[in-house]
C-alpha cells in the first residue's frame, strides 16, 4: 500500500482478521445477532456503522485535547447519538422502506459497544487520520462478520440472497425443493447467529493458534 | 495550549457549547430533510390504502409489493374517487382526508365532547364501489394499524396491516400476505348485525374456506397480537356502521 505507511495500513487490516471486533474483542454482538436474518439489513447496518465510526472517531480525535475528562463518556455518547440521528433521518428521507425495516436497529447503533469502545480506547489518544483509519478498520471488521453471518442465515433460513430465490421457490416446490429440500427455520432465529459467530471464532482460532488464550 | 480542562467552569462551559452546537446541527438537518420525509410518509399511506383495495404489484405468492414511484399518485387519484370524513354523523368532504392522523384523533376523542373524525375513502374497482377505512389498535408491544377495504355490505375486499414493534416471526406476521389474504370475503355483519371479524384459535377452519363465520385462523404464538387485531377491527369498524346503514336507504 503506497498510500499508507505499514503502521497505518495495519490499523485497517488488523481488525479484519486477527483483532476482529466481533470474534476477538467480542464487541457488538447484540446487533450481530439481531439484524443478520437477512443479508440486506446486514449490509445497510455495516454501511451505517462505517459512517458513524469513521466520522465519530475523527470528531472525538479532534476534540480530544478539549474534552473534560469528567464528562468524556457523555460527550462520546452525544457524538454517537448525533451521528445516528443523522443516519436515521437520511435513511427516512431517501430509503424509507429500508428505514422501516431497520427502525429499531438504527437507534441501537448508539449502544453498539464497538463504537464507544474505539472512541475510548483509540480516538481519545490518537490523531484524526489514524483514528479515522482505526474506525474504518473496525467497522469493516464488524461488516465482514455481519455479512458472513447474514449470508448463511438468509441462504439456509429463507433460501434466498438479497431476496432473490437461490434454491427455487419453497411454496411452489420448485428447484431444490421439488426433491425434498426444506428451509431450516431455526436459521432465522437469533440463537443461530450466535452459533454461526461461534463457528467463525472456532475456525479463526484453529487457523491461528496465537489467538488462543492460555489459562 | 494550556487550557485547564479539569476546572468545573470549563466543564460546564464545554457542555453548554456542545449542546448548543449539536442542537443547531440536528435542527438544521431535520428542516432540510423534512420535505422528503413527509413525502415518503404520504406515499406510504397511499400505498397502504391502495394495497387494501387489492391494487398492488404483487407477483409471487408471498409478495407484498406496493405501487411505487411516479405511478403512485396517478393510480391513487384514479382509484380513490372520493375522500371524506364523518364527524358527528355528518359527512365532510376533504380531498386530503387520508392525511388525518388517527392516533391524534383517538387522543382527542378521549374528551367526550369531541366527535372523532372518521376518514373514509371511496374507490371503484372492477365497477364495484369500495370503501377503505383506517384502523388503529394495540398489539403485544406497541401500536398496530391498518386499512380495511369493504363493499357496501361490509364484506371485506382486502386489508393491509402494519405494526410498530411486534415480535418478528410471531406477531409481526400480521403483515404477511397469507394472513392478510385470509380476511378477504369475510363479513363484518352477521345476520345484518355488526359482529366484527374474530382472529380465532382452534383448528375448525384452518384453510379459511368458511366465509360466513366472521372468523379467520389465528397466527400460532401470537395470541395477544391477534386478539388486539380483532379488537381493533371490532372497535374501529363499528364506528362506521351508521354510515353504511345510511347508504342502504
Amino acid at each position: 500500500m503506497g498510500l499508507l505507511s505499514r503502521k497505518d495500513a495495519n490499523l485497517i487490516l488488523d481488525p479484519l482478521a486477527d483483532n476482529n471486533p466481533i470474534t476477538i474483542q467480542v464487541l457488538g454482538i447484540c446487533s450481530a445477532l439481531a439484524i443478520t436474518a437477512k443479508l440486506l439489513p446486514s449490509v445497510v447496518m455495516s454501511v451505517s456503522v462505517l459512517f458513524v465510526m469513521g466520522v465519530g472517531n475523527i470528531v472525538i480525535s479532534l476534540l480530544r485535547n478539549y474534552i473534560p475528562s469528567k464528562i468524556r463518556i457523555i460527550v462520546q455518547l452525544i457524538v454517537v447519538a448525533t451521528l445516528v440521528i443523522i443516519v436515521d433521518q437520511v435513511l427516512k428521507a431517501y430509503s424509507y422502506a429500508l428505514s422501516k425495516e431497520l427502525s429499531v436497529f438504527i437507534g441501537l447503533i448508539i449502544t453498539n459497544c464497538i463504537i464507544m469502545g474505539r472512541f475510548e480506547a483509540f480516538a481519545l489518544g490518537n490523531g484524526p487520520w489514524r483514528s479515522f483509519l482505526d474506525g474504518i478498520g473496525n467497522a469493516l471488521g464488524y461488516a465482514v462478520i455481519l455479512i458472513i453471518v447474514g449470508f448463511f442465515r438468509e441462504l439456509f433460513g429463507s433460501g434466498t440472497l438479497f431476496g432473490i430465490e437461490i434454491f427455487g421457490n419453497s411454496v411452489e416446490k420448485s428447484g431444490l425443493y421439488s426433491i425434498g429440500y426444506e428451509n431450516n427455520g431455526f436459521m432465522v432465529l437469533p440463537p443461530m447467529a450466535l452459533i454461526v459467530v461461534g463457528l467463525i471464532i472456532w475456525v479463526q482460532r484453529s487457523r491461528n493458534k496465537n489467538l488462543i488464550e492460555e489459562n | 495550549m494550556a487550557i485547564n480542562t479539569e476546572k468545573n467552569s470549563y466543564t460546564v462551559g464545554f457542555a453548554v457549547v456542545m449542546v448548543v452546537v449539536v442542537g443547531l446541527l440536528l435542527a438544521g438537518i431535520s428542516q432540510l430533510l423534512k420535505p422528503n420525509i413527509d413525502a415518503n410518509k404520504r406515499a406510504e399511506k397511499q400505498q397502504n390504502i391502495l394495497y387494501a383495495m387489492g391494487i398492488n404489484n404483487n407477483e409471487g405468492k408471498n409478495d407484498v409489493v406496493f405501487i411505487e414511484g411516479p405511478e403512485l399518485q396517478q393510480t391513487f387519484d384514479q382509484y380513490i374517487t372520493e375522500q371524506f370524513y364523518i364527524q358527528g354523523g355528518e359527512r365532510v368532504d376533504d380531498p386530503e382526508a387520508y392525511l388525518i392522523d388517527i392516533k391524534k384523533e383517538k387522543k382527542k376523542a378521549e374528551n367526550p365532547d369531541y366527535d372523532q373524525k372518521l376518514p373514509l375513502f371511496k374507490g371503484t374497482k372492477d365497477g364495484k364501489d369500495i370503501y377503505v377505512m383506517p384502523v388503529r389498535g394495540k398489539g403485544l408491544w406497541d401500536a398496530i394499524w391498518g386499512f380495511v377495504a369493504v363493499d357496501t355490505d361490509m364484506t371485506i375486499q382486502g386489508v393491509f396491516f402494519d405494526h410498530k414493534a411486534e415480535t418478528p416471526g410471531l406477531g409481526a406476521e400480521i403483515k404477511q400476505r397469507y394472513f392478510m389474504d385470509d380476511f378477504v370475503g369475510e363479513s363484518f355483519l352477521n345476520d345484518g348485525q355488526f359482529s366484527g371479524v374474530n382472529v380465532a384459535k382452534g383448528n375448525n377452519d384452518p384453510k379459511n374456506e368458511d366465509k360466513t363465520d366472521n372468523e379467520v385462523d389465528a397466527l400460532a404464538g401470537a395470541t395477544i397480537t391477534g386478539d388486539g387485531l380483532a379488537k381493533m377491527l371490532r372497535k374501529d369498524v363499528q364506528k362506521y356502521v351508521p354510515y353504511f346503514e345510511s347508504l342502504k336507504n
